[in-house]
């Protein structure tokens, strides 16, 4: 509780205070500023929409994406599959920024990827990769990617072989199987890897800031630049509470549509 | 890309600019190592702790591309006066710099720099004098402050240079990269010319990219009105809904011009030199260019007579004119040109170092007061998406 209270309660309580002030820095007052909330919902739903937007898209393709890997892993990879599961993991020894900067070369305009899919013309003569919507999301996808595959394959591993034969001996086809078994089996895996990737990566600036235009940008953007680069703390503030909020209530629907005891685990 | 810059420098820079936006309290963290509290020594240090932009000072490559064979003026620095410099390449930009040392300084405590630098067509370098966060220079040991030239002896921020003194001055204009487009040559173009699509920078500060836009809808930046205000910001933000701007920047586009992801951007004189990539060029813009300066200021907990023998020393004409060579920056001391051609013939014709009559006649400068508008810097920052 203590813990609870030093670090989480008291600069909760300093972000709340200064969401209230007005002022120009460094010459803040304290004025019960309350219109800062609405005038930043006004000013910035857009880019809060879009983080919304991006984050679901990023842990659709994260789920899509990691699933029936580690369907693999869990079944099929045997004796290999700490190895694989190390693969997974492995680039995330590198700081996400690195990582990050990476792509930023990977993808650049008169980089090697770029140029092949200009040549087999997926992309335009003057296409690109870089400052787009698709490098900004394909960024959070692989950022939050293991957040994803270990709670899934967490819950694939502890699924008991015979339950699928029992199914199979009971006449039920793979499909069936697999819908009506595995799938809600690994439920807590996929409830758990849904929620450890879209929140954070609702949140999220690292991706947008290197890989987009300031049409891509996300809130996380707006707060990041409000508290170090336009000085305005209390928008910055006000924001990351209306950030906080958004996701409570998203949280809240999912937790309603899944069933709170899934959340849980 | 140049050999003045590897990848790995590349990833370093990238690297540490935005781990220093990721981490907020980190310089402030680090500052608390100083011993000393504001303004108490009054002795000379061993040691000098030096915050500058990138691109800033003349290094063993810049000085063997300008065909000058001595030691950086860094070294004879500490070579003559044994004080050793740590030179921080850590201002990407004004604000941000500003936001990161503000916690410190506005509770009267040091940042663990002698010196640090400030440019004048931004609010913050006002802010630091008259919040009392710069400590007042020794000028008994800065003799050679005579050698100022007169057009910055009186400046508004500091009207009897107590406080400051200049490090640069530079011309705000259009960079490009032959190697994926035809010259670029003035703000239309780089705003509405669809083969740039994506692939133009702007800076992220309010008087170097308004003036350029102001300039380009024959307004005077000098004299800003509501009305003249208004368009830049409407043109700016046209040209941000269109995608033809790919990013707000600070000190960091010049590697990304190097590299082809910006064909063209709004740039700094000496930033392009300094790249010395023979596929990058730069040029005023048709309509004009923006002139500033950048100032260096003691800041609290600074060490004032450390850091005036230091401004002595930059204030020498021989050491200034290595350090323009080296730099390609401007320097605001007197008979630099003269000295600069003692160490390098071609000097004489250098414009973008040694600008003449009538290169200085196409710049302007930044209104003050459009600086300083809390309206104007909330518009200036909803265009950015901010």
């Amino acid at each position: 509780m203590l813990w609870l209270a030093i670090f989480f309660l008291v600069p909760m309580g300093f972000l709340g205070y200064q969401s209230l002030q007005s002022g120009l820095f460094p010459h803040f007052q304290f004025t019960w500023a309350f219109s800062n909330f609405s005038s930043a919902l006004s000013g910035y739903h857009t880019q809060l929409i879009r983080s919304f937007v991006y984050a679901g898209i990023a842990t659709v393709a994260c789920l899509v994406l990691a699933y029936p890997l580690v369907y693999w892993i869990a079944f099929r990879a045997g004796p290999w599959r700490n190895l694989f599961l190390l693969i997974i993991v492995a680039p995330f020894f590198v700081t996400y920024l690195v990582r990050t900067l990476a792509w930023l070369n990977i993808l650049a305009d008169e980089g090697p990827v770029v140029r092949i899919l200009r040549d087999i013309h997926v992309l335009g003569p003057d296409g690109r990769l870089l400052a787009t919507t698709f490098s900004v999301v394909a960024g959070i996808t692989y950022n939050f990617f293991p957040f994803m595959a270990l709670p899934l394959y967490v819950s694939l591993e502890q699924i008991d072989a015979r339950l699928l034969e029992a199914a199979k001996d009971l006449y039920s086809s793979p499909t069936q199987a697999f819908l009506r078994v595995t799938l809600p089996l690994s439920a807590p895996g996929i409830v758990a890897g849904t929620l450890l990737t879209f929140i954070p990566a609702a949140g999220d600036f690292i991706n947008a800031a290197l890989l987009g235009t300031p049409n891509q940008a996300m809130i996380g953007n707006v707060i990041q630049a409000k508290f170090l680069e336009s000085l305005d703390y209390p928008t910055a503030a006000s924001l990351s509470f209306i950030l906080m909020g958004t996701i409570l209530i998203a949280l809240l629907v999912y937790a309603r549509i899944v069933g709170p005891e899934k959340l849980t685990g | 890309m140049s050999s003045r810059m590897t990848r790995e420098d590349l990833l370093r820079r990238g690297a540490v600019g935005v781990g220093a936006l990721s981490v907020p309290g980190l310089l402030a963290a680090c500052g608390g190592s100083s011993p000393k509290s504001a303004g108490s020594s009054d002795k000379v240090n061993k040691v000098m702790n030096f915050a500058n932009w990138p691109y800033y000072i003349d290094t063993p490559t810049t000085l063997k591309a300008a065909g000058i064979h001595k030691p950086t003026t860094l070294k004879q620095f500490t070579e003559k006066t044994g004080i050793k410099v740590n030179y921080y390449e850590e201002v990407n930009d004004n604000p941000g710099y500003f936001a990161k040392v503000e916690g410190r300084l506005s509770k009267g405590q040091g940042i663990d720099r002698d010196i640090i630098v400030s440019t004048d067509n931004d609010r913050f370098l006002g802010e630091y004098i008259s919040n009392k966060w710069a400590q007042k220079l020794d000028k008994s040991m800065i003799p050679n402050i005579k050698n100022l030239i007169p057009a910055q002896q009186h400046p508004p921020f500091d009207p009897d240079r107590d406080y400051s003194l200049p490090w640069a001055s530079g011309m705000d204009g259009i960079g490009w990269n032959d190697k994926v487009t035809d010259p670029v040559t003035s703000v239309k173009q780089l705003f509405e010319d669809p083969k740039l699509k994506g692939r133009v920078g702007v800076w992220n500060s309010m008087g170097d990219t308004l003036g350029l836009i102001m300039l380009e809808n024959g307004d005077d930046p000098a004299k800003v009105t509501d009305a003249s205000f208004n368009r830049a910001i409407a043109r700016l933000q046209k040209a941000v809904n269109s995608g033809q701007i790919r990013k707000f920047y600070g000190n960091d586009y010049a590697p990304v011009l190097a590299k082809g992801d910006l064909a063209a951007t709004m740039a700094w004189s000496g930033d392009i030199a300094n790249l010395a990539d023979p596929h990058v060029h730069w040029l005023v813009p048709t309509q004009g260019g923006i002139i500033w300066t950048d100032n260096m200021i003691i800041p609290l907990g600074g060490s004032v007579p450390t850091a005036s023998t230091y401004m002595n020393f930059m204030y020498g004409p021989m050491i200034s004119a290595q350090w323009a060579l080296g730099a390609n920056y401007i320097s605001s001391v007197k008979d630099v040109k003269q000295a600069a051609v003692k160490l390098d013939p071609k000097a004489a014709s250098n414009d973008l170092t040694f600008p003449t009559d009538k290169t200085l006649s196409q710049m302007h400068q930044n209104d003050p007061k459009m600086l300083t508008n809390p309206d104007y810097n909330k518009k200036w920052l909803a265009v950015q998406g901010q």
